[in-house]
This record gives structure tokens, C-alpha cells and sequence, in this order.
């Protein structure tokens, strides 16, 4: 491969980057075992969570992608007014605080949504969410976006000369150009979307109807909080690190490697396929993503006037936090990226494999000794946060890399072209697209989480979705909605900022 | 140059010191919604400190259950004076970790049931009761509701203390039947949520007719919004207790500070903050009594409580129970 280049990029922020990722994930784990004591092994009730866990996460995940690989195929395709507000929009839902998306989707799909509505109206039976197809349901509303994002850059990194030329030998663009990309670009994505639902808990319990919809990360809460029997959470946790383990050496088994030459970065054109059934695709999964997001829209302008001014210094907490996770994490990401290897992919996919709550605890066992953990609640936020998006970043920017090491590595190295110099000239302009995206999606996963700030923080400290839940848990359920809508919002328009930062004469 | 920043500098090390040494720290761990500007703590802290001389920090922890995790966690090198906000079904479980100290405090309180525990000291207390629409028909026992098609969210015991709270009463009414009350249930039960914010959502939304809450929930829809229309349903079979406690952390390093705050926690001006910021009975009604609204809510003529050892001891077969029932 063309990896030989590589060296001449200091290996040391690499190193560091990756000992990060191992700390933060394994280390914490080592952290909890160390207080555990004895085991008491699993039982048959651990036994059928996992069984669960592992299906509906499979099954989300597959879902997700093939509804996603036509409507990417047909963003890619048609260039209309509003697809690039269209596609940040579309990558909304991935942010939501659980409980704000759920709320969003039952206004819909709930006994008194507007399709039960609807069905009543026209003397049909009328339809329950909850069950495993609910837990789907709300699964492919988080992640088709995501999914669609990363089918996409896969799509617009074939470069257009190949279209055309394809075009000119009327040969079958499918077969040679897409299904190679999909090939290469479709394992990961399935990989991350089914490792993120495999680590959701909130999602399940609530749309899955009860304890037949258990997951590992629930009994690793159970063990964590009511019972303190850190051994069993430790042993959880690597149980869901084995789950991750396997699911990612499918994944990889499955990925092929791109094999054609360099084009010139321009726009892709296409002649083939019918604008009709692309927009039918586009209009299908505009409106299963935007009506409920306009649901929380609408409740939440109604509870905006009575926010509290606390809020505003939650959110500016929130968003300080954010932008330094985003920034952390796409230096990691590009560290990781330029060192390349399978051991960097590994590393890519670990903080996803972890137990949000298993690191949290971890965490505060390694700090507490030493320093008061809420004079460190938001750096480490910040530095969990950045970690956590780290798989995104990695999935973004290092088949970027990837392409450019390939295409212009030997260039380069006969140029003598090094170092900062290389970065600088010859890969961060190539890379622009997928960096913003990642930057954004960083900044915007930072926004909305709730993991580790909630073990940290003290009165003083909340970030927007701590402050939502304390709204919510002192019965100010309209506030609690103005909270949702201020922090979708602001993840929005953190998430736009960047990412048009990235493409600003570009054409996504 | 040097000489003056370095002056400064001792100057304004020995001016901190005086200031600590003056206002001694008290540090009070609890649920977040206590913490909340929404929630006691802020006024609590104000009326504490106007006579206690010192500087009384709240540390939120997530909720109940997740206090007594963190306190775990953090074993005796806990910077906790007090821990406030754990309830007689966690209790059993803190006195285990040996952190708490006896509170050596009598009190007149005014919970329907009498209080001999010498380590923890009540501030508040509810009813956990099933929370539904003023226009609906209500359901008048456990078994009654299981009966109908009337349709309730709950919370996961295994994530949520009202959710514990529903096993244990279950058990309390049931005994060795509760696997029959579940199955019963099962059908009227839409779902189950992590915590009580996500189930109350849901109520308020139309999802379900009713939701496991208090009995003094309908109190903050009738103060605070003028609502009269959610009522608390009254049951035969009585109602399960949450009692909410305090204790005094044993390796506190200003164990009189400590007892003056538990001394101030009964007292009059804590007890009348309670009811209508964290929506819950006061443990010893205050001498103005309970604010208007209260009056209105159901007042079950049975109390039920299991002993903190008792909770304890049940749990575990209870949740398998539960589990099991609802599985199906």
C-alpha cells in the first residue's frame, strides 16, 4: 500500500491520540474491575438482554443503511435549492437528547400522534410504536442520517471523470463504479450504527415496552447504581467490548480497498438514473426525519419564554465544552488518520464499543484521589465528548486520507514534500469536505451529551442537557421542551458552522 | 517588580486562609432536582446560612439511587458532610457502607408512621400513587387497575426509585402473588421508562391514562399552573411510602456543623420550603400547615412501608418477578 509514506508524518501525536482512546476506554475499564469484587457471572436474564441487544441492534443497523443507500444515491445524484440546508438538517436527530427525539417521534407516531390521528380518521386500526419495531423505528430515525452522510461522501469522492467516462463507454456505472465504493464504505457505516445501538439503553426501554427490551448498558446501570457491584459492571462492559469485537472483525473481513486511479476534485455529473424516483427517496426520508423534528420544534417555541437566565449559562457551558471536544477530536482523528494501519482502526472503534457509564465511573475513580471532580467537570467532558466522537471523525476524514496518501503519496514523496508542508499543501485542502462534517458532527455530539457531566458536575456546573433534565425532573415539562429546541438549535448551528466551513466552494 | 507580586501574592494567601477559617465549608450531597433553582436547595441554602456562619454547598448526583453510587464511589475520602436524599428503600444499603454516623436528633415529626432510625433523619415524604386525567374514570385498587383496560406508563425499578417503589408495594399488597398482580398488569402497562422524567413526558403527552407518580403531583399542576385537571387515584389497598432521608457523613470535618444542619432540616423554615418546591409532604408540618392546593390531594388511610432491611432483602427476588411477568 501506499503507506510507506507515512514516517516521514511524526508518529508521536499518533501515539498520543491512541493512548488516549486506550485510557479513556480500556484504562477506565481496568479502573472499575480493579474495585470489583467477586463476580457472580451471568445469568439467564444477562443472557437475554444480550441476545436482545444484539438483534435489534442488527437489525436497526440494517435497516438504517439500506434506506440509506438510496436516498445518499440520490442526493448525490440531484442538485436542487435547499439540499445542502436539506442535508444539514437531515443530521439533526443524531444529536437529540433521548428523551426530546422520542418525545418527537410519538407527536407521530404515539397514540395521539398525527399518523394514529390520521389512521383514525380514515377508519383503519390504529397502530402502537411500542415494541422491537418501535426501538427500530426510533434507531433509524438517529442514524439514518448518519448513515446517509457517510454513503454520501462515499458517492461524491468517486471522481466525476469516472462518470464520464463510464458515460462515453456506455458502460454499467453500478457495477463498476458504486458497488465498489459500497463495498468499501458500507461495512464501517454499518459497524458504527450498530455499535451506537448497541450502547443505547433510554431508546429501548422507552419504545420497547418494557424488560423484554433490556439492554447490556441497562444492566451495567442497574449493577452501577442500585447494586454497586462494579465487578458485574466491569464484566458487562467487556461482554460489550466482545460484541464490538466480532462485529468489527465481520465488518473489516467484508471491506474491500479502492483501486482506481486519482481524479481532479471536481463536482460529480451524472447521466444516468430517473429524477423522479430520487426525489421520491429524498421526499420519503425528508419527511420521516422533519416532521418530527418540527414537532419538537413547535412544543418547544411555546416553552422558550420561560426559560430560566440559567439556561443561557448552561448553554454557553455547553457550547465552550463543545468546541473544544470538536477541535480535540478532529486532532486525534487526523493523527490517527495520517498514521493509518489496522491498530488506528482498532483504537477508531473502541470509544463506541465502552460503556458510557462504565468510562464515567472509571474516570471518577482515577480522578477522585487527586483532584475535586467537579473543578474537572468540564475538561473532562470535553475530553471524554471528543473521544466519544472520535469513531465518527476517524470514519470521516481517514478514507479521505486514505485516498489522498494513495493518489499523491508517491507525487510527493518525489517532490519531496513533507511534513507539515504535506499537510498543509497537499492533504488538508483534499480533505476539507469530510473535516468540517467531522468537526461538526464532534461539536454537535458534544452538545447533546449527557454521559459523563452528570458524574461530575455540581450545582453549578450543568450543561444544556443536565439543565434540561433538572427542568423536567421539577415537573417544568414546557421549559424542559424550550430547553430541547434551544439545544437542537445551537447543535445545528454549531454543526452548520462547521461543516460549511469545510465545503464552502464545494458542492454537498 | 518581583518583590511586589510576591508580597501580594502572600498577602492575599493569608487573607484566603482567614476567609476559610472564618466560614467553614458544609458539604451536602443530593439528587439534582434538589439542587435545581426550581428545587429547594437554592432558598434552603439561604436560610441556612443566614444563621449558621458558614458556606453550605450543594453537590448534585444525579437521583437517589445514583447518590448512594457516588457516595460508594467516593468510600471515606468523601468530601459529603451530609448526604441528603436517599430514601428507606437505599438505606438499608448505605448503613452497610459504614460511612454514617447517628444523627442523635429528636424531632416531632409528622409522617403517618413512626421513625426509631438512629442514623437517618427524614425531611420529606410522599405517596407513590397512579396519576391521571380529572374526566377519566378511576380505577379504586392495584387490582382494579389491573383489571381494567385502562392504560399507565411506570418507571424500571432497575434504573428509578419510583420504579422500586411500585415493586415494593406491589410485594407489600401482593406477597407471593405479585407474580400474579404483574401478570394481570402487563397489559395495561404501554411502558416503561429509565426515570421519572421520561414517564411524566409521556403522561402529559397522551401516551398513557395514568402514570406512577405521588400523590402531591396533582399539587404542583394545581399551584403552580392553576390545572386542576390531574388527580391522584385512590386505592383501597393503600399506598406504598417514600420516606427521604439524611445523614451525617462519619469522617466529617465539622461534625457540629453537621448537627446544626440535620437540627435545621426538622425546623420550620426548611419544612415549609419542601412543599411546594419539591412537591413533596414535609416531614414535620410547619406551624403555618401546608399551603393551600394540599388540602385538595387524596390522604390514603393505609400506609405502607417496608423496613429499610426488608426492602433490602426482597429486591432481588421482587425484580425477577417483575422481570419475568413483563417479559412475556
Amino acid at each position: 500500500m501506499a503507506r510507506s509514506a507515512v514516517p516521514i508524518i511524526t508518529r508521536i501525536p499518533a501515539v498520543m491520540a491512541g493512548m488516549l482512546v486506550l485510557v479513556l476506554t480500556l484504562g477506565t475499564l481496568i479502573a472499575v474491575a480493579m474495585r470489583a469484587e467477586v463476580g457472580t457471572g451471568l445469568s439467564a436474564a444477562d443472557w437475554a438482554a444480550i441476545k436482545f441487544t444484539v438483534s435489534q441492534a442488527f437489525v436497526s443497523a440494517l435497516v438504517s443503511i439500506i434506506i440509506a443507500i438510496p436516498v445518499a444515491r440520490a442526493l448525490a445524484r440531484q442538485s436542487f435549492r435547499g439540499r445542502g440546508a436539506l442535508i444539514t438538517l437531515l443530521g439533526a436527530p443524531f444529536i437529540l437528547p433521548v428523551i426530546v427525539a422520542v418525545l418527537g417521534l410519538l407527536a407521530v407516531f404515539g397514540r395521539n400522534g398525527i399518523l394514529n390521528a390520521g389512521l383514525e380518521a380514515l377508519g383503519l386500526p390504529t397502530f402502537t410504536i411500542y415494541g422491537f419495531h418501535g426501538v427500530v423505528l426510533a434507531h433509524v430515525f438517529f442514524n439514518l442520517p448518519l448513515a446517509t452522510r457517510f454513503i454520501l461522501q462515499g458517492w461524491l469522492a468517486i471522481p466525476s471523470e469516472r462518470f464520464r467516462l463510464a458515460a462515453t463507454l456506455n458502460a454499467p456505472v453500478g457495477r463498476l463504479l458504486e458497488w465498489p465504493m459500497l463495498r468499501s464504505v458500507l461495512p464501517g457505516t454499518f459497524l458504527i450504527i450498530f455499535l451506537i445501538c448497541l450502547t443505547s439503553f433510554a431508546v429501548a426501554l422507552t419504545l420497547g415496552g418494557g424488560p423484554k427490551a433490556t439492554t447490556v448498558e441497562l444492566a451495567i446501570y442497574q449493577a452501577v447504581r442500585f447494586d454497586f457491584d462494579l465487578g458485574r459492571a466491569a464484566l458487562l462492559a467487556c461482554i460489550q467490548f466482545g460484541i464490538c469485537t466480532i462485529a468489527a472483525i465481520v465488518a473489516w473481513q467484508v471491506t474491500a480497498v479502492d483501486g482506481f486511479g486519482a481524479g481532479l476534485d471536481r463536482v460529480v455529473q451524472r447521466w444516468d438514473g430517473s429524477r423522479f424516483i430520487d426525489f421520491v427517496w429524498i421526499g420519503l426520508a425528508a419527511a420521516f426525519l422533519i416532521v418530527p423534528l418540527s414537532m419538537v420544534v413547535i412544543n418547544g417555541i411555546m416553552g422558550l419564554s420561560e426559560l430560566p437566565f440559567s439556561i443561557i449559562q448552561a448553554a454557553t457551558r455547553s457550547v465552550i465544552v463543545a468546541l473544544a471536544s470538536a477541535v480535540l477530536c478532529i486532532t486525534m482523528a487526523l493523527a490517527l488518520a495520517l498514521q493509518g494501519g489496522r491498530i488506528v482502526s482498532i483504537i477508531g472503534v473502541l470509544p463506541l464499543a465502552a460503556s458510557g457509564l462504565v468510562v464515567g465511573t472509571g474516570l471518577f475513580l482515577i480522578v477522585f484521589p487527586f483532584w475535586r471532580p467537579s473543578d474537572l467537570a468540564l475538561p473532562v467532558t470535553a475530553l471524554v465528548n471528543a473521544t466519544l466522537a472520535l469513531p465518527f471523525a476517524l470514519r470521516s476524514i481517514a478514507p479521505a486520507v486514505d485516498g489522498v496518501v494513495a493518489d499523491y503519496g508517491r507525487l510527493m514523496d518525489q517532490l519531496n514534500v513533507t511534513g507539515w508542508t504535506r499537510l498543509r499543501l497537499i492533504i488538508l485542502p483534499r480533505i476539507r469536505r469530510p473535516l468540517g462534517f467531522a468537526l461538526g458532527l464532534a461539536a454537535a455530539l458534544s452538545m447533546g451529551d449527557l454521559g459523563v457531566i452528570a458524574l461530575f458536575a455540581d450545582e453549578n456546573g450543568a450543561t444544556l442537557p443536565l439543565a434540561m433534565y433538572r427542568l423536567m425532573g421539577a415537573y417544568q415539562m414546557d421549559a424542559a421542551a424550550g430547553a430541547g429546541l434551544l439545544l437542537v438549535a445551537l447543535s445545528l448551528l454549531l454543526f452548520w458552522i462547521c461543516d460549511r466551513g469545510g465545503r464552502v466552494d464545494a458542492d454537498v | 517588580m518581583f518583590k511586589t507580586t510576591y508580597l501580594t501574592a502572600v498577602a492575599g494567601l493569608c487573607l484566603a486562609t482567614a476567609a476559610t477559617a472564618e466560614t467553614p465549608k458544609l458539604s451536602v450531597l443530593t439528587y439534582d432536582s434538589f439542587t435545581s433553582e426550581w428545587g429547594p436547595g437554592p432558598a434552603v441554602e439561604a436560610a441556612f446560612e443566614e444563621i449558621c456562619a458558614c458556606d453550605l454547598e450543594f453537590v448534585g448526583a444525579g437521583d437517589g439511587a445514583a447518590l448512594l453510587a457516588r457516595l460508594q464511589l467516593e468510600g471515606p475520602r468523601t468530601e459529603a458532610d451530609i448526604v441528603l436524599g436517599l430514601d428507606t428503600n437505599l438505606t438499608a444499603a448505605a448503613r452497610e457502607t459504614g460511612l454514617f454516623a447517628p444523627h442523635g436528633i429528636t424531632a416531632d415529626l409528622t409522617l403517618p408512621l413512626g421513625w426509631t432510625d438512629t442514623e437517618f433523619m427524614p425531611f420529606d415524604w410522599g405517596y407513590f400513587a397512579f396519576v391521571g386525567n380529572a374526566d377519566a374514570d378511576a380505577p379504586t385498587s392495584l387490582r382494579e387497575l389491573a383489571e381494567s383496560d385502562i392504560k399507565v406508563v411506570i418507571q424500571d425499578p432497575r434504573s428509578s426509585t419510583p420504579g422500586l417503589g411500585l415493586l415494593m408495594w406491589a410485594k407489600e399488597v401482593y406477597g407471593d402473588e405479585a407474580p400474579q398482580f404483574w401478570d394481570a398488569i402487563a397489559d395495561n402497562i404501554v411502558t416503561v421508562t429509565p426515570g421519572w422524567s421520561e414517564a411524566y413526558g409521556l403522561f402529559l403527552d397522551g401516551e398513557a391514562d395514568a402514570v406512577l407518580s405521588y400523590t402531591t403531583s396533582p399539587a404542583y399542576h394545581l399551584i403552580a399552573e392553576e390545572d386542576d385537571s390531574k388527580v391522584a387515584w385512590e386505592f383501597s389497598d393503600g399506598h406504598y411510602m417514600q420516606v427521604e432521608v439524611a445523614g451525617k457523613v462519619a469522617g466529617t470535618d465539622v461534625p457540629e456543623l453537621a448537627d446544626q444542619f440535620l437540627e435545621f432540616m426538622v425546623s420550620d423554615a426548611f419544612q415549609s420550603i419542601i412543599p411546594t418546591t419539591n412537591w413533596m409532604y414535609p416531614a414535620a408540618t410547619p406551624a403555618d400547615g401546608l399551603p393551600d392546593g394540599f388540602n385538595t390531594l387524596i390522604a390514603p388511610a393505609t400506609s405502607l412501608l417496608k423496613t429499610p432491611e426488608d426492602a433490602l432483602a426482597v429486591r432481588e427476588e421482587a425484580l425477577a418477578e417483575w422481570r419475568a411477568a413483563l417479559s412475556q
